[in-house]
């Protein structure tokens, strides 16, 4: 019943909300995908990651780069650049599990600088600093209502689909190597093989996530694979509440609400985002989602003692 | 093939420090083995090499005339051999019946099924294990909420889940009331016969009575090795027990 009063709500929102709301809603699609790919590998496995946006930069890149100098469609270039990003998650994965804990950290961290200094310095190919420019959108998705409900149905499926990676037997093995990885060995499960499953998986996604962001911005600079990127990432799974379906859409919303609406009021926008960030960990630890769960429960026991 | 457990002239050491020093030992199939020794021998050293969570320096272990030195931990796993902890290590957000139902997903192939639900006969079949440990009644309970007690029965009731044909206890009746021992003693007389049960255990007088063979451990070497009453009238098991 909930779960179709918010699909009515997002179905109905460009009916009632402004081109600016509609377009920053979008934008908050793409960075749920890419936030809830993050939480897959942090929130269900235990694996902080600083080099996620790599997925959504080389996917993003090799889609632009496929379409401007091979001149191919999107039913080609999409795929491809799914493909390319999955693979290269296979890579990373196959060095980055060598480590856990801060070295997985500082691994991933160090993979993506190197895609981050290519995408730079390879100006041939890149343009560098300056971006790729005059890409387009698939299926003439121009107008920002069309867009929005390409990105819902994609953002939909892909939750959907993480969701149901989470809540299998697979999932399952999945908490279990984050909570005792010594015992899963013990018990017969293939602990680092479940690791970097759920590293190409999420890289996968990541990767949707990359295409949706070029598909929307019709442009793409190597800041989309930058660190900051990572971490913003990374900070709206922990904001939103690691761990959880709802989680790392909740702390999308509040990253880009604060970077793309905030920002038009208030010049120091990342000052406020570290701000919320601090009072979410203060107030709530476990992040937006549970937080409010628990301070709604404990309501509910509140007044059900009271009457 | 006439032993279910084959160590031999294993060596483990931290630093510069002996652990275990050439140490081969032999298990019969379906025999109950006693592992005794002070703290420090090297006890759960030993248990930790014969399931692959220590690397070893030297030496090899040998599963039902198969040598498993060179398999990674979970693959032993899957050649029979099943353990506990002497420390209690049970996923401690999760149920009881969770707890069983991924030892029970650890050698089914449903493991790496990524797009279905939780399989609910996985629970049904972690229940089942839970009541020949008498635990069905507490299997919707969180691990947090139970008692010692069940904990380590618990850890048992996830080792024989697996169906073992070795198991490893490591010291099972650890840090439990006269009645809890009796409890889990009870269910581990009551393993099937065709399961080898190598046992640490440091209460003696229960571990005694399950024992049929003892090896006693000092400063990482086996110094004595018997039946129960063989290794009693050893003067060097006296002298490390007693001093004298």
């Amino acid at each position: 019943m909930k779960l179709a009063a918010l699909a009515l709500m997002l179905v109905a929102f460009p009916f009632i909300a402004g081109e600016f709301y509609v377009n920053l809603a979008s934008q908050i699609f793409i960075f749920a995908i890419f936030a809830a790919s993050i939480n897959l590998l942090l929130g269900y496995g235990g694996l902080a990651t600083l080099g996620h946006a790599s997925y959504l930069g080389v996917a993003a890149y090799t889609s632009a780069l496929l379409g401007l100098k091979l001149g191919l469609g999107h039913w080609i270039a999409a795929p491809a650049a799914l493909l390319c990003a999955t693979l290269m998650a296979c890579m990373f994965g196959l060095i980055a599990l060598r480590a856990t804990g801060l070295g997985f950290l500082m691994l991933t961290l160090a993979l993506s600088q190197v895609l981050w200094g290519t995408a730079y310095r390879w100006v041939a190919l890149t343009d560098g600093d300056n971006g790729l420019r005059g890409l387009s959108r698939p299926f003439h998705l121009d107008d920002a209502a069309s867009f929005y409900y390409f990105a819902l149905a994609v953002t939909a499926a892909s939750l959907w689909l993480m969701a149901r990676f989470v809540g299998s037997p697979f999932g399952a093995a999945l908490r279990g190597t984050r909570d005792q990885p010594r015992r899963m060995s013990a018990l017969g499960h293939n602990v680092w093989l479940i690791r970097w499953i759920t590293f190409v998986y999420a890289g996968f996604w990541g990767a949707v996530s990359g295409l949706l962001f070029v598909y929307y911005h019709k442009y793409i600079h190597p800041i989309s694979l930058s660190l900051t990127n990572s971490a913003e990432g990374l900070l709206a799974v922990i904001a939103g509440g690691s761990g959880t379906l709802g989680g790392p859409v909740v702390g999308a919303a509040i990253v880009m609400l604060l970077k793309n609406y905030v920002s038009t009021y208030v010049e120091r926008w990342n000052t406020l985002l570290g701000l919320v960030f601090v009072l979410i960990v203060v107030f709530m630890p476990e992040g937006v989602v549970p937080g409010a769960r628990r301070i709604f429960s404990r309501w509910t026991r509140r007044f059900r003692s009271a009457t | 093939m006439d032993t279910a457990l084959q160590i031999r002239n294993l060596r483990k050491s931290f630093g510069g420090l002996p652990a275990i020093s050439d140490v081969s030992l032999e298990v019969a199939p379906g025999e109950r083995r006693l592992i005794i020794g002070p703290n420090g021998a090297g006890k759960t050293t030993l248990f930790n090499l014969v399931t692959g969570d220590l690397p070893r320096d030297a030496g090899n272990i040998v599963l039902f005339g198969k040598d498993v030195t060179h398999l990674a931990a979970h693959h032993r796993v899957h050649r029979g051999l099943a353990r506990t902890y002497q420390i209690i290590t049970l996923f401690a957000k999760d149920t009881l019946e969770h707890n069983i139902a991924l030892s029970l997903l650890g050698l089914s192939k449903l493991r790496w099924s990524a797009f279905r639900s939780f399989d609910e006969g996985l629970y049904g079949e972690a229940r089942a294990v839970l009541a020949r440990v008498g635990l069905e009644h507490l299997a919707k309970k969180g691990i947090a909420e139970v008692a010692y007690g069940d904990k380590r029965r618990v850890e048992i009731a996830m080792a024989l889940a697996q169906k073992p044909r070795v198991l490893l206890l490591d010291e099972p009746l650890a840090g439990l009331s006269r009645e809890e021992r009796a409890t889990v003693k009870r269910l581990i007389a009551g393993i099937p016969r065709e399961v080898t049960v190598v046992m640490i255990e440091h209460d003696m007088d229960t571990a005694l009575d399950l024992a049929e063979r003892i090896t006693v451990l000092h400063y990482g070497r086996v110094i004595v090795e018997g039946t129960r009453a063989e290794v009693v009238a050893d003067p060097k098991t006296r002298e490390i027990y007693l001093g004298h």
